[in-house]
């Protein structure tokens, strides 16, 4: 036990000797966590816009000057004809451009209709459809100004309620995600690679043949990267908590257990990761290809797995976060308990189970 | 000259005769590429929606009819009870649960405003978003359509403005061919500004670098000798990743494949300038890999690559200037949505040039043949 | 030669010469400062103060000229593993600028000499020690420098293949090349034209092997060593 202990001190000197990783491994979570929450936004802010104004009339400067104060858009002016439209597109100067018909006030007043047309850079999709969005909308609330004292028709009356995240905040989203990306970083991707270290340098052979247990090395190993992950969890809880507002509903020692779960399991697959690969190069390839996009991608952390074609959604079902995810958004956010999320623990442990299981085969038949 | 090629020709031995690397190089993009364009959507689909239709009238099985017609939504019409509805929500077995009220039908003959309810689970703040407007525009249509039934008239004594949109460029707003250049992005980028830097650090873990040290070789030849090797696998990555978007996802290729090609060149060597950079004044590949991954994810959130970078704060921006994935996210895609020339993206030409001379400069400078 | 880290001393005021076509044995304990003087000679080290000349360039001013004029096996293994034998050769004569047409002849011929020719295509990595440390002195001597430079070559080779290096190192000087080596084994230093003993930073004994021996009355380098470093 003693020289266990020695050796666990070992392993941690190795983590913190060197100033530039330790410095990485606490400021990841921060940063990610800023980054996030405060330069991600999928709202619309002074997007630069063109107005094409046929008209020139009272109605269509009231339009403009009505977009132009809503502060989502700035106007780049200097556009003459439709022409002028994909060059500028082109450019990438500006993202949307308004065009009023000609006589579109006096075909308004006159007539009851008028048209408006609305192009917008769709080369970035989300973008578009939000410009798009928010112009109609500006647009109705005009007309609806206009038609104030018109007869209401029958309308129907939407209640709505935002269940869960009344605000609407992208931190119940990026918190939980974050965490998942960090654990899974530290456990997997770190432990994986400092194991290949050990067996490029040839360090491991003389580990190996010490009177400690292969186990007790793997496990001397991990213990120092399973107190970082469970460290950096807790940090970014608590700022997930204090800085952006994100609430744990459930029980707190339900959400940690689950965290610590994930954490194991995390190591588990660095485990096996390491015993295929023979130098850091392949560790770390496997691990950030194979396991650090599918944690952004194929997890729910950023796009929703409902919405991904069927194979991809059958695919997401082997991603440890993915289950990962869900139950703690389940915890946090819907306050479950643990009759909710057993089957995802279960899920996880099971996933533990078998890449342990194959790590040991790996090992023995490579000893053999 | 020939130096250079020496050394050159050795990497490509050493990354061809590595079973692993030589063909995760090649088949890594191809997986990736097939895999997270696929994911990679904001569109919402597949909607599961709870309808309890307590008024079981006409109107009421009209207005399910329409959100059973469309293709957003999965549709379930049961009643479980006020007390079950959060825990259908808490069990995610519904993602929104529209409530019709007993009554609905007759409020609207006796002018009363009819009113419907609906809960969404908004987890997701921005597909809860997503899904309030979608099923308003389903309600607004059916309000229109119940009043022309039900009064025989259309609102049309009141000014009405016709708003028709175009799309550009994307007139379907096709994620894919949004999503497959920016992920295309990412994997040249990791590839080349990982492979770089951990390649030279091993040589000095393993002790090769030192014999090279005494050698007449010249810091710049090294250091190019390091670089082009990556940079022609990188080229070859990217042109792979063009042809199965173009196949897969239908990427248009409005612009020139020439122009993308001089700026995807010019954006490697500044990348790998930075892997080269990293790798001199790091003694492990271990720390290598951190401190890439590090400035990699930071400049892949910020890039623009998922969200716009229009839409983040001013400081955000300024910083976005130092971020060379910013500017190879947004070529890439004007040069092969929007067909921009060399002439329109000069200004980034011109900016990565000298990112690449910076970086590479700063490589040679700190690769110190003495130690 | 002088060379400080920091407070620490590591090579006080080392003055000596090696003439053309020796073989020299640079001796001393462990830490004694061996290594760093050899790798200020070969320019991987920046020497504090003194004068120094190798291969006839000043180190400060010709640094590069020097490096294209020796050759350098270092303490640890340095070809690479993953390349074969011929393409280990290949690349460091390319580095070295030997004309293209000359590799390949010359490359049979060293490997011919080294007894390898068989083994050219083989992988690095698959080679005993012993053969490593050949092919490692033959890709240092390849280029014909004037002087090459070996840091401890043959510290863990067996006796036999020790013995079968040093033919190697013999017949190099015949060539004109000559050698600068650092050992353990004293053995080998009683093969050296010339010997220098170094003693926590400072040559404390420079001369043939056997007007060592006279001097301090022992009958081998191994005593002399002892005498030498225990006083």
């Amino acid at each position: 036990m003693k020289r266990f202990r020695a050796f666990i001190i070992k392993e941690f000197r190795h983590l913190f000797r060197d100033w530039r990783t330790a410095i990485v491994l606490f400021t990841i979570p921060l940063i990610q966590l800023m980054l996030f929450g405060y330069v991600i936004t999928t709202e619309i802010k002074n997007a630069r816009i063109a107005i094409l104004d046929f008209s020139n009339d009272e109605i269509t400067h009231q339009i403009t000057n009505k977009l132009l104060a809503s502060g989502y858009f700035i106007l780049d002016a200097g556009l003459k004809s439709i022409d002028e439209v994909e060059p500028a597109f082109q450019k990438g100067k500006i993202k949307e451009v308004i065009v009023f018909e000609p006589d579109f006030g006096q075909k308004l007043i006159k007539t009851n209709k008028a048209s408006i047309q609305i192009l917008t850079d769709a080369s970035d999709p989300n973008m578009a459809s939000l410009l798009d969005t928010y112009t109609r909308s500006i647009i109705v609330s005009f007309q609806n100004e206009l038609n104030k004292n018109q007869p209401q028709g029958k309308h129907i009356i939407t209640e709505f309620r935002m269940f869960y995240n009344e605000g609407l905040r992208s931190a119940y989203m990026f918190v939980p995600g974050t965490m998942a990306m960090i654990l899974m970083l530290i456990s997997a991707l770190m432990t994986s690679v400092s194991i290949a270290r050990e067996k490029e340098m040839g360090t491991m052979e003389i580990l190996l043949v010490s009177p400690l247990k292969p186990s007790q090395i793997i496990l001397g190993k991990l213990i120092p990267y399973m107190a970082l992950a469970f460290a950096d969890m807790l940090v970014i809880l608590l700022i997930g908590h204090v800085v952006f507002g994100v609430p744990v509903r459930g029980n707190l020692l339900l959400l940690i257990g689950t965290g610590t779960l994930f954490i194991l399991l995390a190591l588990s697959l660095g485990v096996l990761i390491s015993t295929i690969a023979r130098t850091q190069q392949v560790a770390m390839i496997i691990s950030l290809i194979g396991l650090m996009l599918p944690t952004i991608l194929l997890s729910g952390f950023i796009f929703p797995i409902e919405n991904m074609p069927e194979i991809l959604q059958w695919f997401s079902v082997i991603m440890p976060p993915r289950w990962f995810l869900s139950a703690i958004k389940d915890i946090m956010l819907k306050g479950a308990g643990i009759s909710y999320v057993w089957d995802n623990l279960l899920i996880m442990a099971f996933m533990m189970l078998f890449f342990i299981l194959l790590s040991i085969k790996k090992f023995k038949t490579r000893l053999e | 000259m020939r130096t250079i090629f020496y050394i050159i020709q050795k990497e490509f031995k050493q990354i061809i005769r590595d079973k692993f690397i030589g063909k995760a190089i090649i088949a890594m993009p191809i997986v990736q590429m097939l895999i997270l364009v696929y994911a990679a959507t904001f569109e919402i689909k597949n909607v599961d929606l709870l309808i309890v239709d307590r008024d079981s009238s006409p109107a009421s099985v009209d207005l399910s009819g329409n959100f059973f017609a469309s293709r957003f939504f999965h549709v379930s019409v049961t009643d479980p009870g006020d007390k079950h509805i959060k825990e259908i929500l808490d069990k995610g077995k519904a993602d929104v649960v529209l409530i019709i009220p007993e009554g609905f039908e007759k409020s609207f003959h006796r002018n009363n405003k009819p009113a419907l309810q609906l809960i969404i689970d908004a987890v997701n703040g921005s597909a809860g978003q997503l899904m309030l407007g979608y099923c308003s525009s389903i309600i607004m249509d059916f309000n229109k359509e119940i009043v022309i039934k039900e009064f025989g008239i259309a609102e049309k004594t009141a000014p009405a403005i016709d708003i028709s949109s175009r799309f550009w460029f994307n007139p379907y707003l096709n994620y894919k061919i949004f999503m497959a250049p920016g992920i295309l992005v990412i994997l040249v980028t990791a590839i080349g500004w990982f492979m770089t830097g951990m390649n030279l650090v091993k040589e000095k873990e393993n002790g090769t670098i030192e014999q090279l040290n005494v050698t007449p070789i010249k810091k710049y030849q090294f250091i190019l000798g390091k670089l082009i090797p990556f940079l022609i696998i990188g080229l070859i990555d990217l042109a792979f990743g063009l042809i199965l978007a173009r196949i897969f996802f239908k990427v248009p290729f409005e612009g020139s494949i020439f122009t993308l090609f001089v700026f995807a060149t010019i954006y490697l060597v500044a990348v790998l300038g930075i892997g080269l950079f990293i790798s001199t004044v790091s003694n492990t590949q271990q720390q290598v890999l951190f401190v890439s991954f590090f400035f990699l994810m930071v400049f892949v959130i910020m890039s623009g690559l998922f969200t716009s970078v229009e839409n983040m704060p001013e400081w955000g921006r300024a910083i976005n200037h130092l971020n060379p994935l910013s500017y190879f996210s947004r070529v890439i895609r004007m040069v092969l949505l929007k067909g921009s020339g060399l002439n329109d993206i000069r200004n980034d030409i011109l900016i990565i040039t000298g990112f690449a001379l910076a970086t590479n400069l700063l490589a040679v400078w700190r690769y110190k043949k003495t130690i | 030669m002088v060379k400080k880290f920091g407070g620490f001393t590591a090579n006080h005021n080392l003055n000596f010469e090696v003439y053309k076509g020796e073989v020299f044995g640079f001796l001393g304990a462990n830490g004694a400062g061996k290594t760093t003087a050899m790798r200020i000679l070969c320019g991987l080290s920046v020497p504090t103060s003194g004068e120094i000349n190798v291969a006839g360039y000043n180190v400060y001013t010709h640094a590069e000229k020097i490096k294209q004029n020796i050759g350098y096996m270092s303490q640890k293994f340095s070809l690479y593993e993953d390349l074969t034998v011929e393409e280990n050769f290949r690349f460091f004569a390319g580095v070295y600028k030997v004309p293209p047409k000359e590799i390949k002849p010359r490359m049979e011929e060293t490997l011919t000499n080294l007894e390898l020719l068989n083994h050219r295509k083989k992988l690095i990595a698959s080679l005993p020690l012993g053969w490593k440390q050949k092919l490692a002195f033959g890709v240092a001597t390849f280029h014909n420098p004037g002087i090459v430079f070996l840091d401890e070559p043959t510290s863990g080779v067996d006796p036999v293949a020790r013995r079968n290096f040093w033919e190697q190192i013999f017949k190099t000087a015949e060539r004109g090349i000559t050698v600068f080596v650092t050992t353990h084994y004293m053995d080998e230093a009683e093969y050296c034209h010339r010997v220098s003993i170094m003693d926590q930073g400072r040559i404390v004994a420079l001369d043939t092997p056997q007007s060592l021996k006279d001097k301090y009355g022992v009958d081998t380098i191994f005593d002399l060593f002892i005498k030498i470093v225990r006083q």
